[in-house]
């Protein structure tokens, strides 16, 4: 129950997030889409036991969370709730790759370690980028970024549509859910049967109400298209974003700068 | 049963995107073309529908644990495969923004795995073969249950072939699909008996929902088969082409690397020796750095190649990520004063 609740407040806390105002919300949605999407595929495309060089692509979070006025600390608990689930694939590579790769003053590490490591540090950067992305952007900015971009009118619509109406039957949902549990001592009537009827009954209930709604949409001239209010035109500032991130993204990728800077400070050193 | 980004390579990951955006622009056409203009709007009140029936909890009988419907069959038998396909699609692509549950460059992936399976394999092969004579309530339920279960052990398997296909858990395919594959049929189980509970209640309230008998599926049988035939050969063509490509070039760069630095001894022994070398190669051919020959003859024998490369790598990192996380404080205290100047207001609510 609790957890189902969080869902939805977590459901409407990015959304209200999203709709605040910062120089990453004014960005074009396109140029945030494209950049997060470098971004992805740069950080994913590492050989698996990589780790130092993943580390400089912490750069973008740490830069755009604070500009864009997103709390860190809901972007850490979001992750931290996600993290088992890499914990639970990551995990058996520990013990199925054992050949030892290096070894640390003396303490061997094995390959499955690495990579093991390697895999929590590509999860935490993908979940941050596309929170980041949400959090700055906005689901309708996305979605007419997309339509921009040309995916089908059909699938944009889709998508807005769902947006729309997320809110109205998530919180009928919990308010039924809430009404269930105040009804139910020692857990009796959360089984099957009662499901059964009542989720039939918000399914009834939400027929009747697309139906409504189609009416009504057609009755105010709804020809298969949302207006976005915001105009959409690419600045230069936008392709400035994009163009200055995205070869920062590459050259991570291609140079290793922790390693670089590693053997500078171990240079000097010695 | 979602994947994440950090467990596919890019090559599987294009490659599916491929797919199921090939997926989502025929159905939108099929969509399109669809002369019930008031499908658009049950499609996006039943994908918002999914969500809030997320909300809602049941008890599994006997473990005292608590599950909740996925809702791909279920939009299945109420859309019809091409709607449902677009639906769950959305769904998914809400889930990923909004939980970061899935990754976007996993959401081709996903969208293949929980939107295919139910909408275009499930769907025509199970349901509607076992639907097409008269319908019980009986049969409705056996249909619904075995669909599902079926459509989630091909998911389920696909996630094996997925995560295999990109090389980054190590867990062998007999054993990952020894673990996958029963545990999602327990799961499959419970979402069919959800969907089949939700199903026949609605049948029973409103048999017009459902739009159960019928013999006039001729007309929707070949397209279904033509897109199924379409996708396999695109996933096998793609994926086969891209994940040759995406493997094979990086070696051949490191073979070219250490040919051309005349380094040959490093190439034979494995791939982590090779990923280590090639690390390595690229450092001593940034032409700006004086240390790496200083470094190398001034220990020759103490510090073995790849120790020296996993130290300076550790100190390295942990200065890096020093730098970056000073930065972002930083930041947040010069733009966090500036924005409150600015603005304090509509931001904190």
């Amino acid at each position: 129950m609790a957890e189902t609740a969080r869902s939805f407040y977590d459901l409407k806390y990015i959304d209200t997030l999203s709709s605040l105002d910062s120089p990453v919300h004014r960005i074009d949605a396109r140029a945030k889409l494209l950049t997060t999407g470098v971004f992805i595929v740069c950080a994913v495309s590492f050989p698996k036991h990589e780790i130092s060089a993943l580390i400089p692509y912490f750069l973008y979070p740490a830069v755009i969370v604070p500009a864009a006025r997103i709390p860190a600390r809901y972007l850490m608990e979001r992750a931290a709730f996600l993290l088992p689930f890499a914990v639970l694939i990551g995990i058996f590579n520990p013990f199925y790759d054992r050949e030892v790769v290096m070894s640390v003053s003396g303490i061997p590490i094995s390959g499955g370690v690495l990579s093991f490591v390697s895999i929590l540090l590509r999860f935490v950067l993908t979940i941050l980028a596309a929170l980041i992305l949400m959090a700055s952007t906005g689901f309708p900015g996305i979605c007419s970024g997309l339509e921009k971009l040309k995916i089908p009118r059909v699938f944009s619509v889709q998508l807005m549509m769902l947006h729309r109406y997320l809110f109205v039957l998530a919180s009928e949902a919990v308010r039924m859910a809430r009404a269930r549990q105040l009804r139910s001592f020692g857990g009796r009537g959360t089984g099957i049967a009662t499901y059964g009827s009542l989720i039939g009954h918000l399914l009834l209930r939400t027929l009747n109400r697309a139906r409504r709604i189609h009416t009504a949409m057609l009755s105010r001239g709804f020809h298969g298209e949302f207006h976005q209010g915001r105009p959409f035109r690419m600045r230069l500032s936008d392709a400035a974003f994009t163009a200055a991130w995205c070869s920062a993204f590459i050259t991570f990728r291609f140079v290793d700068l922790p390693q670089a800077v590693g053997r500078i400070i171990m240079g000097a050193g010695s | 049963m979602h994947m994440a980004d950090a467990m596919i390579s890019p090559a599987v990951g294009g490659a599916m995107w491929a797919v199921s955006a090939a997926g989502i622009a025929y159905c939108s056409r099929k969509i399109k073309n669809d002369p019930d203009e008031s499908k658009v709007s049950l499609m996006g009140v039943l994908g918002a529908f999914v969500f809030a029936a997320q909300m809602v909890n049941f008890t599994i009988p006997a473990t005292g644990s608590s599950g909740h419907i996925g809702g791909g069959m279920l939009l299945a038998v109420l859309l019809g495969p091409h709607a449902a396909f677009l639906t769950i699609a959305s769904v998914l692509v809400v889930q990923a923004l909004f939980f970061a549950d899935g990754g976007l460059l996993a959401l081709g992936c996903n969208i293949f795995n929980l939107g295919f399976f139910p909408a275009f394999a499930a769907y025509p092969l199970i349901y509607r073969k076992i639907m097409s004579e008269d319908a019980t309530k009986t049969r409705l339920s056996a249909a619904v249950i075995l669909s599902a279960a079926v459509a989630l052990q091909l998911g389920a398997f696909s996630v094996v072939l997925q995560t295999k296909a990109s090389g980054i858990s190590e867990l062998p395919f007999l054993t990952f699909v020894a673990l996958m594959q029963p545990i999602h049929l327990a799961i499959g189980i419970v979402e069919g008996v959800l969907t089949a509970a939700v199903i026949s209640f609605v049948w029973k309230a409103n048999p017009l929902i459902l739009d159960i008998p019928c013999r006039k599926a001729p007309e929707n049988r070949i397209p279904v088969k033509i897109v199924a035939a379409v996708l396999l050969a695109a996933t096998i063509i793609i994926g086969g082409f891209l994940s040759r490509h995406a493997s094979d070039n990086p070696d051949g760069l490191e073979w070219a690397i250490t040919r051309s630095t005349g380094k040959e001894e490093l190439e034979s022994t494995g791939n982590i020796r090779k990923l280590l070398a090639s690390v390595q190669e690229k450092i001593s051919i940034l032409p700006g750095y004086g240390f790496q020959p200083a470094g190398a003859a001034a220990a020759p024998d103490s510090v073995s190649p790849e120790t020296g490369t996993s130290i300076s790598g550790i100190v390295g990192g942990s200065v890096t990520l020093a730098f970056v996380l000073i930065l972002g404080f930083a930041l947040k205290k010069v733009l966090g004063r500036q924005q409150d100047r600015v603005s304090d207001g509509p931001g904190h609510g």
